[in-house]
């Protein structure tokens, strides 16, 4: 076969053949070890399982900090975890909010702040929610504190995890 | 549209040369199995590179789970291996491979042995092979107590006894190595570090020396 009057040269060919190839067996390669680093965002989530936080009676009208400690599969460790969930008692109902700022994540605190007792506070950049947890406009949070679904049950509150509101 | 961003790069920093001095050079028609297919002896050592390189590559993923403490270092490696996409798969490249790399060693030294490749003037060449297939074998060495299991376990515990038995500094070294009287957490991070990142250190210095040597002085000629 002589080297002229061909569409693909006997150079492109080759060419051709040899990236086909070789990209297939780096894929092959390479493939396992990708799917292997991305596990972790490709595993279903932990189911909500319920945990108790306190006695039904424990409550009150004004929130109070309950600590929920609940056990999480880590890899190939069980850890256990601390929480701090505010509940209160409006009227019948159970509210549970979770004190992690909707801004950036920092630690909130009823009546934290001085002048406004009855919001929920944030002391990195002045943030507040209402009692119900809607975020107060006009301070940097942009949506209302997360709230826990609850579940009472022979007089004890169980939560699941929080979810935003709204 | 890629030739586009080449020609684009090329224009700018001129690196058509750079490429070309490590990938355009000749492979003499002795060392070419399309010429004469018993060449493929050739091949062992750029095999030897290439599961290293799969060495390297599979180390590092594994990495990503795996703790160098006794008390978590065999519930990762299993929840790697058992729990994990792939995991087996990569953890098997690694394991095997281990293996692999030092059959193609060998193989590779042989031809270098049978074709007198080691005489003048590639002497030199010889010996930072010769350190090559040390770091090697340490690597496995120090590899195989990563797993933390009972195998691990004992086969270190040779190992140390080994060194134990080396005249005068036996003793201090095994200390040394084992980083205590016992085979426990010391030894484990230890040998981890040593593994993951000592000795591919010092391993990928030795093969670019060595690399470099062979562009310098050619393959050797045809017997
Ligand atoms: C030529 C190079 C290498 C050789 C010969 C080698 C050898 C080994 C061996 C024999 C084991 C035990 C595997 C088992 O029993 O399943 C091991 C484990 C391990 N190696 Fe390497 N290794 C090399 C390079 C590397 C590199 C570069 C890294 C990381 C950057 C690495 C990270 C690991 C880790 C994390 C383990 C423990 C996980 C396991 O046991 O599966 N290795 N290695
Ligand atoms: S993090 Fe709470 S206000 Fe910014």
């Amino acid at each position: 076969m002589s080297e002229k009057n061909h569409n693909v040269s006997r150079r492109q060919f080759l060419t051709y053949t040899l990236m086909g190839v070789g990209g297939f067996m780096g894929a092959a390669m390479v493939m396992p070890m990708v799917r292997f680093a991305v596990d972790p965002i490709l595993q279903a989530d932990a189911a909500g399982d319920m945990n108790e936080l306190t006695a039904l009676s424990d409550l009150t009208e004004e929130p109070q900090a309950f600590s929920l400690t609940y056990e999480v599969e880590d890899g190939w460790v069980t850890q256990t975890m601390e929480d701090t969930v505010w509940a209160y008692l409006s009227g019948d109902e159970v509210v549970a909010l979770s004190p992690t700022c909707t801004h950036l994540g920092c630690t909130v605190n009823f009546g934290g702040d001085e002048n406004n007792p009855d919001q929920f506070f944030c002391p990195c950049h002045f943030g507040r929610f209402e009692i119900d947890g809607t975020n107060v406009p006009g301070t940097p949070p942009t949506e209302p504190l997360h709230r826990y679904d609850t579940e009472i049950r022979d007089g004890v509150i169980y939560v699941g995890r929080p979810q935003p509101q709204q | 549209m890629l030739q586009r961003i080449y020609d684009w790069i090329d224009d700018r920093i001129d690196i058509t040369p750079i490429w070309r001095d490590i990938a355009d050079h000749e492979v003499p028609e002795h060392v070419n199995p399309g010429h004469h297919f018993s060449a493929f002896v050739y091949c062992f050592g750029g095999l030897t590179f290439f599961t290293v390189v799969i060495q390297i590559l599979s180390g590092m993923f594994l990495t990503m789970y795996y703790v160098p403490d006794i008390v978590n270092a065999h519930a990762s490696v299993e929840y790697l291996q058992s729990e994990v996409a792939f995991g087996m798969i990569v953890r098997g490249m690694h394991h095997w491979g281990a293996s692999v790399v030092i059959v193609m060693m060998f193989l590779h030294t042989l031809r270098v042995f049978f074709t007198g490749s080691y005489k003048k003037p590639r002497e030199i060449n010889w010996v930072v092979g010769v350190l090559i297939f040390f770091v090697i074998l340490a690597l496995g060495l120090t590899g195989y107590l990563l797993p933390w299991d009972m195998k691990a376990y004992f086969a270190t515990q040779v190992t140390l006894e080994i060194v134990a038995s080396v005249p005068v500094v036996g003793d201090t070294l095994e200390t040394l190595i084992a980083g205590g009287e016992v085979i426990g957490a010391q030894t484990l991070t230890r040998f981890f570090a040593i593994h993951v990142f000592f000795l591919p250190g010092a391993l990928l210095g030795l093969i670019a020396v060595h690399f470099i040597m062979i562009r310098r002085q050619g393959i050797s000629g045809p017997l």
